[in-house]
């Protein structure tokens, strides 16, 4: 089992690679550099020039690639070539904020999408069935944005139960977090449904009933955890988008976050900010994917004995 | 005597038994019902629209819902429901161009790995499973940042970020269709691989990319809402829903429906093309499932 | 008293605006201690009985006529919870299929205690011995090892004894088998057949066999019950009917078994399929492969008729020859 657990960490390593690579690629092909927004009008070419080489951005971008992997490995990620702070400092201070705003949506994902996924299932092809997917789906038919909005305008505005914007305190995590977390709720529910109905029509169902299990006992303690897997499979995933997907709802919040800081940056070319966000955020998906592998080789025994 | 049970019927077509199977699934002629009435809106749309979605009002800006505007103004006085209408049109266009280019590039490169294995599967799957891994919000925007704001932009980007899965799907279908008999009579007639790829098992492995393209369609226009909201999509006067959803926000206090209308709508078509996806996974016996992770 | 009394048993199902009734009229009784086994081919209705009798043909869609008296009681006229109260404790059942028929997220010895705390209500320490206790009485090698296993690394006799275990822990009075041992090779099908007989003898527990091998009915079964698409057509004590078969389907059936000895050449076989139950014939369902098929017989079902002994035949022939005699 923990060789297992060894080999996938190890492949983590060529695949950052890959994606440094790739991230940094794709920034540089964005037309218009950092440069640009830091002269001010009437600056000349040789200021110009200078700022580009004072920032290393004039060599080759090999080179500074080369440079960059450089200063990552002994842990420096560079400088905000706009903010002028290290960019290190800059994740680490936007962080809990995304990470907060991410646990807390998925969360409400699951739990959510699970228990709509298990009405739906139990009541199949019934007006419960109908209404609880639908619920579902809401959050997948309209950008999280809109529901952020919609959500101010019922929560804050007309209710007053919940501040309009900021961060630090719960109350400001809540409808962030249930904007994005309605998102990851339909399609959770539609994968637990589908799940649910494949197990329920398993042989091993008509055991349980001639046991003498009653539906409730069948259908929650059995048919569920049999119907789990490849919920978990996606919840590892879903970590990563929702990380990402958040840069919208931090926008319309006004919160801080990976997400805007990332946005800001593309917006101003700031590349060691961009690059290392995007890395961040990929990561994160994959070793979100990572967990999940290893939860789920754990907790099915058949793929347990696999790995053993 | 007749030990023959009466099985014989009339060889049904493909077709008709979808339909046949599909009427009685409520949700799905909901859905069905819900894409067809999209159709028709954004083909008719300028013959519906009770006003130019382009006439500016000056003196009628942010104006509430009444008997002569349905749903109320915008900022620039102009008529919402005639926007929408219109905005049909380019939620239409927009989910099902860059689904279209999301499973071409997808079906090529997945029939591609799936079929000639080896390196070039690995290599593949490899550039697929990357792509999938970064937030299509994200590949998107980058995209887009790289090819410059603006309707066709957005289309491209959303194509380009989604494809991973369709290949991912049609791979799946190609590795299990590959050691059928009907391959092999076809090599031995002499097809070239070309050929056997793309006339015979490409079509043959089309049902769960159909359902994942249904659903795609959903998913690409809220996409382009969203990066429309982050400044990369639709430029004014260009009513898409996107668009008129990013500028409101601004009025959120004031007028509210001017924000809540294009969501309504966008609510209920994406919900139309979901519940003809699901119905469809219904239909066709498909395990949505793509293979291994 | 009779320990199961069942009477006009039949179960229909409608899909499409199409009704069909895929068993209809069966009647037998079973008495305490006793070894019934219900043959029949494929499609016969064999486990469509024994889901009725379980109360299970709801689940899938099903609804059932008639009346099975078990302990004084129609099963058919219970509640859904006094139904549950009745499964896994009174009655046992055992599925068809010992691969799939176990839970594979559980463990194997928790899926016996399940069984044991819900009917006998014990806490979990006392379950667990008394699952241990009956582990060892079905012979299962290293019971507490075998407990912690999973389903998926266990043999399928193994698995069989398991789901067995599942099924008498709560001192049941009735066993269904559905094909108990058709999954598994000869030499377990022979060991888990022993175990009924013991289980029988012993703990007195009436056993309703359902199979499609006349072999284990011989060893095992004090009467039988042959089923053909459907319809109960004939049940008696086993030697009689194996010595005097009086319907045709049974003397053919017997006939089709090969015995050490016999001539050598074809193998005698029964023309013709079961007819499927959206196409039941007019009249005696097996007049289509019937060698004494009569006019009466297309036309007609013939009743089941009481014989002495409580034997019991639906056949016009056999009420003809009786009649002349």
């Amino acid at each position: 089992m923990w060789i297992y657990v060894l080999r996938r960490s190890l492949l983590l390593i060529p695949i950052f690679l890959v994606i440094s690579v790739v991230v940094f690629a794709l920034i540089h092909l964005v037309p218009g550099d950092p440069i640009d927004s830091l002269l001010g009008p009437g600056s000349s070419r040789g200021d110009r020039a200078e700022l580009l080489a004072l920032h290393g951005l004039d060599k080759s971008l090999p080179v500074q690639y080369y440079h960059w992997m450089m200063g990552f490995l002994s842990g420096d990620m560079g400088q905000s070539i706009i903010e002028k702070q290290p960019v290190a400092d800059m994740i680490f201070y936007n962080l809990p904020f995304t990470l907060n705003l991410g646990l807390l949506s998925l969360a409400i994902s699951f739990f959510l999408g699970i228990v709509l996924g298990i009405i739906s299932a139990a009541a199949k092809n019934t007006i419960i069935d109908y209404v609880a997917m639908i619920i579902a789906l809401l959050g997948v038919t309209v950008p999280a944005f809109w529901l952020a909005l919609i959500l101010i305008l019922i929560f804050s505005v007309n209710l007053g139960w919940f501040p309009v914007s900021g961060s630090g305190s719960f109350e400001n995590l809540v409808l962030p977090s249930v904007a994005v977390g309605l998102g990851g709720a339909g399609l959770i529910a539609r994968i637990t449904r589908v799940s649910m109905l494949e197990m329920l029509s398993k042989d091993f169902v008509l055991l349980l009933y001639a046991k003498g299990l009653s539906r409730y006992e069948i259908i929650l303690k059995h048919v569920f955890r049999n119907a789990l897997m490849p919920v978990i499979t996606i919840l590892g995933l879903r970590l990563g988008w929702i990380l990402g997907g958040a840069v919208t709802i931090e926008i319309v919040f006004s919160r801080p976050g990976i997400g805007s800081m990332l946005l800001t940056a593309l917006f101003r070319r700031d590349y060691p900010v961009v690059q290392a966000s995007l890395i961040f955020l990929t990561m994160a998906v994959i070793i979100g994917a990572f967990i999940t592998d290893i939860i789920y080789a754990y907790a099915d025994p058949r793929v347990r004995d696999v790995y053993k | 005597m007749s030990n023959i049970s009466a099985k014989t019927r009339a060889h049904k077509s493909p077709w008709m038994i979808i339909v046949k199977r599909l009427s009685g699934n409520t949700m799905g002629i909901i859905g069905v019902f819900i894409i067809a009435s999209l159709v028709l809106i954004a083909i008719f749309a300028p013959l519906l629209e009770p006003y130019s979605f382009k006439a500016q009002d000056i003196s009628n800006m942010n104006a509430a819902p009444s008997a002569s505007h349905l749903l109320g103004t915008d900022e620039f006085g102009r008529d919402m429901l005639s926007r929408i209408l219109r905005g049909a049109r380019i939620s239409f266009v927009v989910g099902v161009a860059s689904v279209g280019i999301s499973v071409v590039i997808g079906s090529i490169i997945g029939a591609i790995a799936g079929y000639f294995g080896g390196i070039i599967d690995v290599i593949l799957t490899s550039i697929a499973d990357l792509t999938w891994s970064m937030p299509s919000i994200l590949v998107a925007l980058l995209l887009v940042a790289i090819i410059g704001p603006g309707l066709e932009s957005v289309v491209l980007a959303i194509g380009l970020s989604y494809w991973s899965q369709y290949a991912r799907l049609i791979r799946g279908q190609i590795l299990s269709l590959k050691g059928a008999v009907f391959v092999e009579a076809t090599r031995a007639l002499g097809a070239s691989n070309f050929v056997i790829l793309f006339k015979h098992l490409v079509p043959n492995s089309l049902s769960p990319v159909i359902v994942a393209a249904t659903i795609g369609v959903g998913n690409a226009i809220v996409l382009e809402a969203t990066l429309g909201f982050l400044g990369m999509g639709a430029q004014p006067p260009t009513p898409s829903w996107g668009a008129m959803m990013s500028s409101g926000t601004a009025y959120l206090f004031i007028s509210p429906w001017v924000i809540i209308f294009p969501g309504l709508a966008m609510m209920i078509t994406v919900l139309g093309f979901n519940l003809f996806g699901d119905a469809l996974v219904d239909i066709m016996d498909v395990k949505n499932r793509e293979s291994n992770l | 008293m009779s320990l199961l009394k069942v009477s006009d048993l039949a179960v229909e199902f409608t899909a499409n605006k199409r009704t069909v009734r895929p068993i209809s009229d069966i009647s037998f009784t079973m008495e305490p201690g006793e070894v019934l086994g219900m043959v029949g081919e494929t499609g016969s209705g064999k486990s469509l009985t024994a889901h009725a009798i379980m109360g299970l043909t709801p689940l899938v869609g099903g609804k059932v006529f008639g009346k099975v008296e078990f302990d004084g009681k129609d099963l058919l006229k219970l509640s859904k919870f006094e139904m549950q109260k009745v499964r896994g404790a009174a009655i046992a059942f055992i599925p068809q299929n010992p691969m799939t028929s176990l839970d594979p997220v559980f463990r194997v010895g928790d899926q016996i205690v399940e069984g044991l705390r819900k009917h006998l209500r014990l806490n979990k320490w006392k379950a667990k011995t008394l699952a241990l206790e009956i582990m060892e009485q079905l012979r299962i090698p290293n019971p507490k090892l075998v407990f912690e296993q999973y389903p998926h690394q266990l043999s399928g006799g193994l698995k069989q004894r398991i789901v067995i275990a599942i099924g008498i822990g709560a001192n049941p009075k009735l066993l269904i088998a559905d094909e108990p041992t058709t999954a598994l090779d000869v030499t377990v099908q022979a060991q888990i057949m022993r175990l009924f007989k013991e289980l029988t003898a012993v703990k007195g527990i009436g056993l309703l066999l359902i199979t499609h091998d006349l072999g284990v009915i011989a060893q095992v079964c004090d009467k039988i019950a042959v089923l053909y698409a459907g319809n109960l057509v004939e049940y008696g004590e086993i030697r009689s009917v194996f010595k005097e078969p009086k319907h045709p389907y049974t003397q053919a059936l017997l006939n089709c078994i090969p015995y050490i000895g016999m001539e050598k050449g074809s193998l005698t076989a029964i023309e013709g399929n079961v007819p499927t139950a959206d196409n039941f014939p007019e009249g005696c369902r097996f007049n289509a492969r019937c060698p004494y098929v009569m006019q009466e017989c297309i036309t007609d079902s013939p009743e089941l008729i009481d014989l002495e002994g409580g034997a019991r035949v639906a056949c016009f022939k056999y009420q003809k020859e009786k009649a002349t005699i």
